[in-house]
């Protein structure tokens, strides 16, 4: 096993790119379905065609991405564990993820039952590929420590997510009978928890530390957490099939309670930070883990509201903080991982690269995260006043392609000084801040 | 953790220590307390890096028989913190604020994940492998300044 351990530092800069360089134009989509259709949207509570097209836009179309991408970078480097032909199991997830989370999203707008029936297709296929080539990795790992951990949990959460995915889609694909209404909040909880947070959480362990060289999040909650995520969805799975709304309730109340531990000890951990240099990144991270622990604090509300209406309006505004943390760390992510990257490649080409500052100046960085954050904010504000949805989605459909265009820049700036090493870096037209 | 995670990332948290306060003396524009916290990090950080290559890794070698795989990569990227250390250097006695953070930026991030496929991976095999010699690890120790 041992002897299987390249060590490698890196798949090639492509690999993960794909994937960052595609994701943005998902948000934008959100951003301009919104734009469009917000008020409607929030009218129209979470069964609704549009409300699940951005929901999906989000998910499985830019949250999916990044995710996908970045794990193919980072389990090699963090678990130690190879990923099996990196350029191949690339080419085909991302391959998959893009057109099935644009044909699922074309399905649910234009209730398109072929759409439907490709999208089962694509997002199953490329997803099982994807979680075999990864389980195969992390089963291999000599490493040790509560990232892998987390990270076989994260990986099982995605299996689950995708299985049910599959089975929702063929209800509405190929006429499949499957109980929806249970199907759907299980599904949510599996994608958003058992995957997506376990999966934060897991790289938090490393990477909050590892920025600002904060104090390490304490190795038993550490341990415990993704037990404790799988046993809260698991508990959920259970309160929604056996159709027990006082157990889901509690369920729900077990989330509030784990969610904002992790929330509560990351927003701590950073306060304590001994490098004083702030960052996008660092805002970021910071925004998103406050939606993450005010979204904590909502997740058992709407269970116990009987009046449709406000309900709706509070499921809208957990929604929205729920993916409004995501979207927030993970742009955060980008802001250093990207730089970070095309510093790295560039060092096989020339003996002192630019760092990571002339490639992507915070200067740039910061005013479209904020105005990133900006736009969850006022998508957050429209569960209180419908039509703001529109002033919101248009300001995420900006702040997604100002996002998409910065990485664009950064690939460029990789590409030109690849191409002739011997320039310098300020004859590519950018300056440090 | 074994002896010689537990020695060498203790090391590590050393370095850290140093280099959070080097920045943070560069970012005050206290220039005249950043230049010499930067030579005792730097110092550290040598120290660090030649006991790895010199004393631990090939000790590791010859244990488990391994030469090519991960010591190599970890002797690669000490040569590239190595450069990055020099930069930063250059930049702290010509007081070029910008240039001190962009080389401490992509240090930090290129040193700590360095570390932390060391303290995952790489120490605890080492641990496997020579953590019972009793006279390398008084040895590593001492060449550590620990
Ligand atoms: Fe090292
Ligand atoms: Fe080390």
């Amino acid at each position: 096993m041992i002897g299987a351990l390249s060590f490698e530092q890196a798949p090639p800069l492509w690999v993960p790119l794909r994937f960052f360089l595609t994701a943005p134009w998902f948000l934008c989509a959100a951003g301009l379905l919104l734009a469009v259709d917000g008020a409607h949207v929030v009218a129209g509570g979470r069964w609704g065609p549009g409300a699940v097209a951005a929901v999906h836009l989000v998910t499985a179309g830019y949250m999916l991405q990044v995710m996908a991408g970045a794990l193919l970078q980072f389990m090699p480097v963090a678990a130690g564990a190879n990923v099996w032909r990196p350029r191949l199991t690339g080419g085909v997830a991302h391959a998959g993820f893009t057109a099935g989370g644009a044909a699922l999203v074309a399905g649910f707008l234009w209730v398109g039952v072929p759409a439907l029936q490709a999208a089962t297709v694509l997002m199953g296929g490329a997803g099982a590929f994807y979680v075999v080539v990864l389980a195969r990795g992390l089963a291999a790992s000599p490493a040790i420590g509560p990232t892998l951990r987390g990270l076989r949990f994260a990986v099982f959460g995605l299996a689950v997510t995708v299985a049910l995915g599959v089975a929702l889609a063929s209800v509405f694909g190929f006429g499949v009978a499957l109980p929806l209404a249970e199907l759907v909040p299980v599904h949510a909880a599996w994608g958003l928890a058992g995957w997506a947070l376990t999966l934060l959480a897991a790289v938090a362990w490393l990477v909050v530390p590892m920025f600002q060289l904060t104090p390490p999040y304490p190795p038993r909650f550490a341990f415990a957490f993704p037990l404790a995520v799988c046993g809260v969805v698991l508990g959920w799975t259970a309160a929604v099939f056996l159709r027990t709304p006082a157990v889901a309730i509690a369920v729900a109340a077990a989330g509030t309670l784990v969610v904002g531990a992790f929330g509560g000890a990351t927003l701590r951990l950073q306060g304590q930070r001994k490098r004083r240099v702030t960052d996008a990144t660092l805002e970021c991270w910071r925004a998103g883990m406050a939606a993450l622990c005010a979204a904590a604090v909502l997740f058992p509300i709407p269970l116990a509201v009987t009046d449709a209406a406000l309900r709706g309006r509070l499921e809208w505004l957990a929604g929205v903080l729920v993916l409004g943390a995501f979207v927030a760390v993970i742009q955060g992510m980008l802001h250093k991982i990207v730089p970070f990257l095309v510093w790295l490649h560039l060092r096989s080409v020339m003996a002192v690269p630019p760092t990571m500052q002339k490639v992507l100046p915070d200067a740039r960085a910061r005013p479209q995260s904020r105005l990133l954050l900006a736009s969850i904010l006022v998508l957050a504000l429209a569960a209180a006043w419908p039509p703001l949805a529109h002033l919101g989605g248009v300001l995420l459909a900006v702040a997604a392609a100002w996002g998409g265009a910065l990485l664009v820049g950064a690939a460029r700036f990789h590409h030109r000084l690849a191409q002739s090493p011997s320039a310098s870096p300020d004859d590519t037209g950018r300056s440090a801040r | 953790m074994g002896m010689l995670a537990d020695m060498f990332a203790g090391h590590h948290k050393e370095c850290d220590d140093l280099f959070a306060a080097a920045e943070a003396a560069a970012q005050d524009g206290a220039w005249d307390k950043a230049a010499p916290l930067w030579e005792r990090y730097a110092a550290a950080m040598e120290r660090h890096l030649s006991t790895e290559e010199g004393v631990l890794f090939p000790a590791f070698e010859d244990a488990s028989g391994m030469r090519g795989g991960p010591t190599q990569v970890m002797r690669m990227e000490h040569t590239q913190m190595r450069g990055l250390l020099q930069q930063a250097g250059q930049a702290v006695a010509a007081r070029d604020a910008d240039g001190f953070g962009g080389a401490c930026e992509t240090l930090n991030i290129l040193m700590q994940q360095h570390n932390m496929k060391e303290e995952n991976i790489l120490y605890p095999m080492c641990d496997r492998a020579v953590g019972s010699n009793a006279a390398l690890v008084q040895q590593l120790r001492e060449k550590l300044g620990k």
